[in-house]
């Protein structure tokens, strides 16, 4: 594989030196936007406790897998191996840039686990088994996590083809003038096109019996000299208390908790392939759907990683403007779940509907832009679709100044030194900051737990640099932190807010591209517009963009290989990463704190599944 | 000491109930503030930015007034001046649609020679996502979004299906709806048609002049109306056409088809694909026809 290799020169940059140090580094991928050095898949172990120990990259964001199956790009000339396992670290001491690594698999599938140096690969390992086959030696738990045992094949393969396949990409011919269209309701896939793995019948299997891991073992003489026994108890998938679709399998003695698994996919629709399949555009809207509370940071996030690929510039305008959005959305989001950490502590009711009353105009100002209140879609390539409308700034300056504040302090009055809170809140769910941290946690999590790690400080995109705002941090690691920093948070945004819609260049509407239409000026933003715009095609490469999302670090993974559709299209998902930490925190507490310690993680399941 | 903060917390929760009771015993209550009044209950709310009180709207007695940019599903638009659809079926609004549920087919004229017009355009409504691209990438004003959001019908095919006929509103729904919008593309496309005309006027003049000079030489040929022109034009078109098919049939190591041989053979495939078109739809029918039987099974 010498044809992609560079030729080290030993420049004095880290990187280059890392090329130099790093163990099994086989060369780097050439002139890319992110440059990945990539590495023998026997070393890979090495190479991860080299930068965790020596380079002080602490943080593995995301692993993931590449199909190269049929790529054609320069990129891949003289490399046989057709997975690529890609691993993004960062650092949450200096902040910073990733690292990127790529350890192409031999063609047993088989690759080491990084579980034994990073545990929060865990969950995504599995997530790579499932939906690529690749083996993961090591691995504690390495089973399907988003697909059932009677799924055929691993879908994010390249030749893995649905029930009733269409075509490759999109646009499908088929619906064009020319074509021949079959209604939806004739491919759905339930009836004789259904395939099942080799050796498998679905009339005589069953749903295997509850895999619970066993600490401790089931049956054993307790203190009092009487045989007591463990049990295993399902929580959900249909119950409130796991926002969505979600299962907990605890293993509990008494009320204490043993064990907990957690068990998803219940949602999951195959995003990414969905993504490979769509145009770059066309996955704006798929974006919404990821975590549907906060379309706008979703599509920020995306926007930025095309950005990246493309080389595009942001008007300043626009950047306020998605600051704005942001600032707003992160303000809903965390009223939204202290409301429901509280619902879930069995304060039905009253303080989320309190918590969610701001939520109630900040998507109408949310709809008066974009057009609609969840999905949003507001966002684009180069800036966003459209201006904002005449006497929008002003209701925002008024929610900003007055309102947010407002009932912000309500709800710390009403819920800050409540004493319930404290007596549920203290000390339970506790998990020390580097365990957190080794298990991939973010956002107001790790926050929680004293570590000032803030993507919007440590590698500030959009307009960040320009607020003067504060990364709020608290000391104890528990579930009454966890509600807290999220009301300081709030106020962090609020104070952004203030700031951004203050200096918002340009003033109420910049009076072009006030309306996105193909007549008119399409887009405020710069490179959406003319004839064929919706045709984007990205240079051959990858990147890797991130937002401080209100849930965490939300990363978006391209590559492309020069083509209208992504080459790949990965989601790192703070809410499904975060449930890495679900297990260790709940062992040791009572099974009623389970609930709330996952209400305190803050998922949507829209995101966990994909 | 204990429970203060508790009950500092219950403190907050009455306020929040007496200002609620106080202002919906009010003449008019907070959330009634803007809204317009139907009788019988009925209102539409306009929600102010700073409504204090319940913020309750009891659907679907009252509904919300909508923001202009609110989108829903797509429609098509008939311009009520022009007497025709802006649609050309062009098929930009299908290509760029996320989950790919516009269907169109072209219309023909008495020839079968494809015309800038749907016969029929189909979106399946349950599968669109009311993203706005389509609208946003129509280079013809030709499909906008819909405010009507109450699509609820007993089964999903054929009746979330919309055709044409169930899409297409006159140009006077849409100005009522996007009035901002309206007046912007309206100002446009005035500007655009008036400089459309001052380029014909200055062509039509070029061409009299030309017209004018071939008419003052001596030689007998006739004046190149405008109409030869746009003949000579046609028949070029049909020139490379007929050179495209044969060097295609050259490839295969076939003979040239006369002219009139491929037209035949462009009308056959056109039959064809109606035919096959035909042949779908009726098959789409039966098996809607045969599900409904199971279904009632």
């Amino acid at each position: 594989m010498s044809a992609t290799l560079v030729a080290e020169a030993p420049d004095q940059t880290q990187t280059g030196t890392l090329a130099d140090v790093l163990p099994g580094v086989l060369g780097t991928t050439s002139d890319d936007t992110d440059k990945a050095y990539l590495v023998a898949a026997d070393k890979i172990l090495d190479a991860l406790a080299y930068l965790r120990d020596k380079e002080g990259y602490d943080f593995l964001s995301s692993v993931t897998c590449v199909d190269y199956q049929g790529y054609n790009g320069k990129q891949r000339k003289g490399i046989s191996e057709r997975f690529d396992v890609v691993y993004h670290l960062y650092s949450t001491k200096k902040g910073g840039g990733h690292v990127v690594l790529h350890a192409p698999i031999p063609s047993n599938d088989t690759i080491a686990s990084a579980t034994s140096l990073f545990p929060g690969a865990n969950l995504q390992e599995r997530e790579v088994y499932d939906l690529y086959g690749i083996k993961f030696e090591g691995h504690p738990n390495l089973r399907r996590i988003l697909l059932w045992d009677g799924f055929n094949g691993h879908p994010m393969r390249k030749d893995w083809k649905e029930a009733y396949f269409d075509e490759d990409s999109k646009p499908f011919r088929s619906r064009h003038p020319k074509g021949s269209y079959e209604f939806h309701e004739d491919k759905l896939p339930w009836g004789k096109n259904a395939t099942y793995p080799a050796g498998w019948d679905p009339d005589t299997w069953q749903a295997p019996v509850a895999y619970v891991p066993v600490s401790q073992a089931p049956k054993h003489l307790g203190e009092a000299h009487l045989d007591t026994e463990s049990i295993v108890v399902n929580l959900g998938p249909h119950h409130p208390s796991t926002h969505g679709v979600f299962r907990m399998l605890t293993r509990i003695e008494g009320e204490t908790i043993l064990a907990l698994e957690p068990e998803m996919g219940y949602l999951h629709r195959n995003h990414e392939k969905i993504g490979e399949r769509n145009t770059y555009l066309m996955n704006m809207p798929f974006t919404d759907r990821l975590d549907y509370l906060n379309s706008m940071s979703n599509n920020w996030g995306y926007a930025l990683a095309v950005e990246k690929l493309t080389g595009i510039e942001v008007p300043e305008r626009a950047e306020y403007i998605r600051v704005i959005m942001a600032e707003f959305t992160r303000f809903v989001n965390h009223t939204w779940s202290i409301g429901f950490i509280l619902n879930d502590l069995g304060a039905l009711q009253t303080p989320a509907l309190y918590a969610i009353e701001e939520r109630e105009m900040i998507l109408d100002l949310f709809e008066e832009v974009s057009g609609a209140r969840l999905m949003c879609n507001y966002l684009r390539f180069g800036g966003v679709v459209r201006d904002l409308t005449a006497g929008w700034l002003t209701k925002a300056r008024y929610l900003a100044n007055d309102r947010l504040p407002r009932a912000l302090d309500e709800l710390d009055r009403m819920l800050t030194d409540n004493e319930i809170l404290m007596a549920r809140g203290r000390g339970v769910g506790y998990l020390p900051a580097e365990d957190l941290i080794s298990l991939s946690v973010s956002g107001p999590m790790i926050r929680a737990a004293g570590v000032a790690y803030d993507i919007r400080k440590a590698e500030p995109y959009g307009v960040y640099d320009r607020f003067d705002f504060e990364i709020p941090t608290l000391p104890h690691s528990d579930i009454y932190d966890r509600y807290y920093i999220r009301l300081l948070e709030a106020r962090q945004s609020v104070r952004i807010l203030q700031q951004a819609l203050a200096d918002i260049p340009g003033g109420e509407t910049v009076g072009f591209g006030d309306y996105a239409s193909a007549t008119l000026s399409q887009g405020f933003g710069s490179i959406m517009g003319g004839k064929g715009g919706y045709n984007l095609r990205p240079p051959e490469g990858e990147a890797y963009a991130r937002v401080e999302s209100p849930k965490g670090e939300l990363g978006f993974y391209i590559a492309s290989d020069g083509k209208p559709n992504p080459w790949r299209y990965h989601v790192r998902s703070p809410c499904y990463i975060n449930l890495n930490a679900l297990g260790p925190m709940s062992v040791g507490y009572k099974l009623a704190d389970a609930v709330v310690i996952l209400g305190a993680i803050d998922i949507v399941l829209g995101e966990v599944d994909r | 000491m204990f429970g203060t903060g508790l009950l500092k917390g219950l403190g907050v929760t009455l306020k929040h109930t007496l200002e609620t009771f106080a202002d919906d015993r009010g003449k008019v209550p907070d959330r009634y503030r803007d809204s317009i009044e139907l009788g019988q209950g009925r209102r539409i709310i306009n929600q102010p930015i700073d409504q204090e009180g319940l913020l309750t709207i009891q659907y679907p007695e009252e509904k919300r007034q909508l923001p202009e940019r609110f989108r829903y599903i797509p429609m098509l638009i008939w311009d009520s001046e022009k007497n025709e659809d802006r649609c050309t079926a062009c098929g930009i609004c299908a290509k760029v649609c996320p989950p790919q549920c516009i269907w169109i087919v072209r219309d023909s004229d008495a020839n079968g020679k494809p015309v800038t017009r749907p016969a029929e355009f189909y979106i399946d409504a349950a599968v669109c996502m009311s993203c706005s691209f389509c609208v946003e990438f129509c280079p013809f004003d030709a499909i906008k979004m819909n405010h009507d959001y109450e699509l609820a019908v007993f089964d999903r095919y054929p009746q979330l299906v919309y055709d044409m006929e169930e899409l297409t509103v006159p140009l006077e729904y849409y100005a009522a709806l996007w009035p901002e919008q309206y007046a912007v593309e309206q100002e446009k496309r005035a500007k655009d048609e008036e400089e459309k005309k001052a380029q014909d006027e200055a062509k039509a003049k070029a061409a009299a002049a030309k017209a004018a000079a071939a008419a003052a030489k001596p030689a007998a040929a006739p004046a190149a109306s405008s109409g030869g022109a746009k003949l000579s034009r046609a028949e070029e078109l049909k020139r490379k056409a007929q050179e495209r098919a044969a060097a295609k049939a050259g490839g295969d190591g076939e003979s040239v088809p006369s002219p009139a041989a491929s037209a035949a053979a462009a009308d056959g495939e056109v039959d064809a694909k109606k035919a096959r078109m035909e042949e779908l739809k009726r098959k789409a029918q039966e098996r809607a026809r045969q599900r409904k039987a199971e279904a009632g099974e």
